[in-house]
């Protein structure tokens, strides 16, 4: 119990303001406190006085023990929120935590989406914006869809020579295959849709080979448009404009060889033009030549198969790997590696799920 | 197919360089794979004289040579027995690559005595297997001179590429006529002059074929030469087919693939001695047998071509000649043949026999046939300047074709269809160079198509050529009208939802892997597979014959073999196609994923913050939600339902379910049998969902979200526990409080699960939070206690639970 042993306003302001100083905890400072201001407490004391003093004394002694009272309760007020504050310091200096300890990857950080179906959002946002929908036809077909019809006769080279898988031949004959290219969807989609047509159509496809650079499955994409005016220079224009929109790239140069495909005439194969530097592939930079994609014009005979006059429709068509744009694009070495799951493969290519191409947001980071 | 560049001189005047020349052929179709020339890999070989050839010190069988070279004099160790004093011989300097040995020299010393350099052999040079002696030169041959230019290698070969519809680009004449048309100089267009026979051919031709295979041979020409003398072919001619990678054989038969390459033209010759009585040119019958060139015996069956003599088949016809009538050394008398076969049939027997020969390749991708005649006289001219002898006439059974196709062209198709306006003179020069004839007036062609482009039928034919030799670089890049406004949505419903499913697993830390689409027969049918119709019939191999039923196997193989790498907490997902018959609509979008060990979505492995816990259903469950969420189901209307298929853990597995029929998703831990059998030491858990059984949408006018209440009072929380037998679904308890007070009742939560001694083996504790949401006024205490009553009913009701005291 502090012992407050000053009787007059003066000192005893003098001696409390400093017992309240030095008070060094909360219990302490209530102890003054009540020893201040208390029902006993020397102010409380000192106001009883008051009652007895005169008029003339009161109005002068009054003022000063009210005032007395007033400074006192304040300067508690103030000690009190000092001594909290440095309370509370002093509990959180305990508080510590290591903030070094690491923090394990989230959802969002550890998955991944495959390039193959990143580069196919990637064709999506690139050809919705030039008008194209897209298109998807059964991976196991028929002959006659997947040749007959794209003037791909029976017996002809071109046909042996695309090692098609088959499933047995069923009682009428008729053996259905697992499609060797995306040009079938080209044949459902003329025969389902009148003419103006614009379509790309991603997907798997199927050749018996495995090799270095061959997988048994791939994808590929393919394009088609048909109407009555779309011509070999608007088959240039498009796929200079997709070029440069996939590799995000200022300009491409392209080189179209003459080729053949059955299903289109005239035929072309494309090459791009490009520098390496080191491993690193860099499209519109070079000056030597990467094959990528085969087109040209629809053949007559194919129109003509799926009920279009080819002296009124006309257009043209392309197609190229997925897997392969993805490797020039990203940078892939190997092709198998893109169907062999493996994590480390898939975690280092792969893709960011809320990384969702866009032409507004860039296709790529 | 490949060629020289002196060989295409033969046929092409030209002054461009080879370089402009291939650049040239690849953008007119003929793409250039490959260009060698020898020259430049024995640019370091040169003549030199051995001054001195003196006996090694120490070597009876060695000689040390003092050798004379462009480059000073050498000391050389040489063990050629024909190593002598004043021969010209070839020498390498050390550093230089031997071809025939693949070593690179070096300077060394050789039983004490140093030799730097080497004088080479044949053999050495990988130019013959002659090893018997250091290539000795005609000692007048100048020192220093390139080997290459000494042998005439200095020629370099290039290799093209030939798509199926170019036979006539077979024969290096007519890669000429491209190119001559192309601009690259002028086509030397020889045509052999006929020979005359002096008696005629003494071995009669029949084509014996019934109504159905009347295309089969439609001519077959013969002559005999008479006292020939075969042998070693000359030089020259031996040096081209060496180029090209052929083996001389004897002058006879070197002379028929010559011409084969020369002009597209396949000949065969028969030994006129061996060959008995007339010959037959029939169908085989079922079981023939023909020992071939290749020395390979061939069974023939009757969809194939024979040529056949009293002793039975002597060849295949369009593909490979017999060796029993082959000429060797000792014909005296030959046969020369050129035929046309159907290029069909030609085809499926190369393919049924598996033979590759040259003529095969040909003869499928049509000959010129006006050429067969042709090629006997350029082959007879071959055989009398090489062989001597004495010429028979000609005899031909059939007829060759002579049929006139004549196309309607307007030239303004070229504009049509590649937007390239070209001049009417150009494109009639390029189709003339071609071989073209052209009448009528400019704007209504008649275009008679050359005998040797079969491939050439309409218009849009004909506007690839002039386009494909005019250069597609002239055609200019024209923009494609936009469509107007701002696109529509491209996606199908399919489509965007697979992209959804991706997005959403893999946002729950799921990794996409795309796995084969054919799995092992073993597999398909343990996940529901296997139907015949979808088994292939030529698998790449066992374990790739079936389409897969579901992504699950191939999902499973991907963590094993993670497992393999040291990845053993892996979460992979696949968004992909699965087959259960061979109709399209049997084809369906499946999403599926598996989670092994530790790989929860929260974060897989040891980690100091949690415990690393290990996957269990739930963990598939959530995954399954999330995704039916993402793409649109219903989810608070799911019901979940225990007939997962039998791969499924059977009671940690449950299906997801709108109604009591319609399954949208499969989950559960992955049965431990599947995993046994993989040595997957789990827990493993997986789920499925067919993308195509969710219900589309239903169509809205508008996008407006339903309206929102959200009530100004506070919720009330009230937990109860209550005990229920082991075998009641957490779920009719939840639903059983749901419907206790509806009004009220905004939501029910399971929060804790307890099982103990305390409460029976049999029996489980489940502890719910049930939220009272007041709507217009604050609930009472008395208000609240009844709405626990009724919900304590409810469920006692519902399930037999007992509130727990």
């Amino acid at each position: 119990m502090n012992a407050v042993t000053a009787k007059d306003p003066v000192s005893l302001e003098a001696e409390l303001t400093a017992a309240i100083e030095k008070a060094a905890d909360e219990a302490s400072l209530e102890q003054l406190r009540i020893a201040a201001l208390g029902k006993k407490g020397a102010i409380s004391e000192l106001l009883k006085t008051l009652g007895g003093m005169t008029p003339e004394e009161r109005q002068v002694q009054g003022p000063v023990i009210n005032g007395l009272k007033a400074k006192i309760t304040d300067a508690i007020a103030a000690r009190r929120d000092v001594l909290k504050a440095e309370a509370l310091e002093a509990r959180l200096a305990t508080e510590t935590i290591d903030v070094s300890l690491p923090i394990a990857e989230g959802p969002i950080q550890q998955g991944r989406i495959h390039p193959v179906s990143q580069v196919m959002d990637e064709l999506t946002a690139i050809f919705a914006d030039m008008g194209f929908e897209i298109a998807e036809g059964p991976h196991i077909e028929t002959a006659d869809f997947n040749f007959s019809k794209l003037n791909i006769p029976e017996e002809h080279p071109s046909r042996a020579e695309m090692d098609t898988f088959y499933f047995d031949e069923k009682e009428d004959g008729s053996r259905m295959l697992l499609r060797t290219h995306t040009s079938p969807v080209q044949i459902r989609t003329m025969l389902e849709q009148e003419p103006p047509i614009r379509i790309i159509a991603p997907g798997r496809v199927f050749r018996s080979d495995y090799d270095q650079t061959h997988t048994p499955m791939f994808h590929q994409v393919e394009g088609l448009v048909i109407d009555k005016s779309a011509h070999l220079g608007n088959l240039k224009w498009v796929l200079e404009e997709f070029l440069k929109a996939f590799f995000e790239v200022p300009n491409v140069e392209l080189r179209f060889r003459a080729s053949h495909f059955p299903f289109t005439e005239p035929s072309m194969e494309v090459d791009v033009g490009y520098a390496r530097i080191g491993d690193e592939v860099r499209i519109g930079e070079g000056d030597d030549w990467l094959e990528i994609l085969g087109c040209g014009m629809v053949h007559p005979q194919v129109l003509r198969n799926v009920g279009l006059d080819p002296s009124v429709y006309q257009g043209f068509a392309w197609g190229m790997g997925i897997d392969r744009i993805a490797m020039l694009k990203y940078g892939m070495p190997d092709l198998r590696a893109f169907f062999s799951g493996d994590l480390r493969w898939l975690r280092h290519y792969g893709f960011a799920a809320l990384d969702i191409p866009s032409l507004a947001g860039g296709l790529s980071r | 197919m490949k060629f020289t560049f002196s060989w295409l001189r033969d046929y092409l005047d030209t002054d461009e360089p080879l370089d402009k020349i291939a650049d040239r052929l690849s953008l007119i179709g003929l793409e250039v794979e490959d260009i060698e020339n020898p020259a430049e890999r024995l640019a370091a070989f040169t003549s030199a004289r051995v001054i001195e050839a003196m006996k090694h010190p120490n070597a009876d069988r060695l000689r040390v040579c003092r050798v004379q070279t462009k480059d000073g004099e050498f000391q050389v160790v040489c063990g050629a027995p024909n190593a002598r004093t004043g021969m010209v011989g070839v020498f390498a300097p050390p550093g230089t690559h031997i071809p025939g040995t693949g070593l690179d020299l070096k300077p060394g010393v050789i039983r004490g005595v140093e030799s730097n350099g080497m004088l080479v052999s044949e053999r050495e040079m990988g130019l013959s297997d002659e090893h018997d002696g250091i290539i000795d030169l005609d000692p007048e041959t100048e020192i220093g001179a390139p080997l290459a230019e000494i042998l005439g290698l200095d020629d370099p070969v290039v290799d093209i590429a030939i798509t199926p519809n170019r036979g006539d680009a077979l024969g290096i004449h007519g890669v000429a006529r491209d190119l001559a048309a192309a601009g690259m100089g002028k086509l030397k267009d020889i045509r052999p002059e006929p020979v005359k026979g002096t008696f005629p051919c003494p071995v009669s031709v029949t084509l014996d074929f019934d109504e159905a295979h009347q295309g089969a041979c439609p001519a077959f020409g013969l002559r005999l030469v008479r006292g020939v003398k075969n042998g070693p072919s000359p030089t020259w001619l031996q040096r081209r087919l060496k180029s090209i990678g052929l083996r001389p054989i004897n002058t006879l038969v070197d002379i028929t693939n010559y011409v084969t390459y020369d002009r597209g033209r396949p000949l065969h010759v028969f030994d006129a001695a061996k060959v008995s009585g007339d010959l037959v040119v029939r169908m085989a019958r079922d079981g023939e047998e023909v020992l071939a060139l290749d020395g390979k015996t061939y069974r023939l069956d009757p969809s194939m071509v024979a040529i056949a003599d009293d002793n039975g088949v002597e060849s295949i016809a369009g593909i490979m000649g017999g060796e029993v009538s082959g000429c060797d050394e000792d014909t005296t008398d030959v046969l020369i043949e050129s035929a046309l076969w159907d290029p069909i049939r030609t085809a499926a027997t190369g393919r049924k026999l598996g033979i590759q020969s040259d003529a095969r390749y040909r003869f499928e991708r049509n000959v010129d046939p006006a050429y067969m005649v042709p090629g006997l006289e350029q082959a007879t001219r071959l055989v009398l300047e090489l062989c001597g002898g004495e010429p028979s006439e000609i005899m031909v059974a059939g007829e060759v074709p002579d049929e006139d196709r004549i196309i309607d062209f307007n030239p303004a198709e070229v504009q049509r269809l590649t937007g390239m306006h070209l001049h009417v003179v150009e494109i009639k020069a390029i189709l003339r160079a071609l071989g073209f004839w052209m009448s009528g007036p400019d704007d209504a062609m008649k275009v008679a198509v050359p005998s040797y482009r079969p491939d050439v039928h309409e218009p849009a034919d004909l506007v690839e050529e002039i386009t494909r030799i005019v250069g597609v670089d002239r055609v200019q890049s024209a923009p494609m009208e936009k469509p107007s406004g701002v696109p529509k949505r491209t996606l199908t419903l399919r489509q965007s939802r697979a992209r959804n499913a991706r997005r959403t697993l893999a946002a729950r830390g799921m990794v996409e892997a795309v796995t084969w689409s054919f799995i092992d027969g073993k597999s398909a049918t343990l996940f529901g597979g296997g139907d015949k119709a979808v088994t292939l019939s030529n698998p790449i191999s066992a374990d790739m014959s079936d389409m897969r039923p579901s992504l699950l196997p191939g999902l499973i193989a991907v963590a094993r073999g993670n497992i393999d790498r040291g990845l053993g907490d892996s979460a992979v997902f696949e968004v992909g196609a699965i087959y259960s018959s061979d109709a399209p609509e049997d084809q369906h979008e499946s999403a599926a994923g598996v989670r092994v060990g530790t790989a929860r979505h929260d974060g897989g492995g040891r980690h100091w913050r949690s415990q690393g816990a290990l996957v269990d259903a739930h963990e598939a469950k959530a995954d399954a939600i999330a995704m039916l969420d993402a793409l649109g189901a219903p989810t608070n209307q799911l019901q979940t339902a225990r007939n997962a298929p039998a791969w499924y853990h059977p009671g940690r597995s449950g299906t997801l379910q709108l109604g009591p029929k319609l399954i949208l998703a499969r989950f559960g831990e992955l049965h431990t049998a599947i995993l046994d059998t993989l040595d997957i030491k789990g827990p493993a858990v997986a789920f499925e969902l067919d993308v195509d059984a969710l219900p589309a949408p239903k169509a809205k006018p508008t996008r407006a979200k339903p309206a929102l209440n959200m009530p100004d009072l506070m919720p009330v929380r009230r937990d109860f526990a209550f005990i229920v037998g082991k075998d009641v679904a957490a779920d009719s308890l939840v639903r059983a409080a749901r419907g206790a007070e509806k009004a009220l009742i905004a939501d029910v939560t399971v929060f804790d699960l307890f099982e103990g001694e305390s409460i029976g083996a049999d029996h489980v504790s489940v502890a719910i939070e049930v939220t009272l949401q007041p709507r217009d006024k604050t609930l009472t205490d008395a208000e609240i206690d009844a709405v626990g009553e009724k919900v304590v009913a409810q469920i006692t009701k519902a399930t037999g639970g007992m509130l727990r005291g």
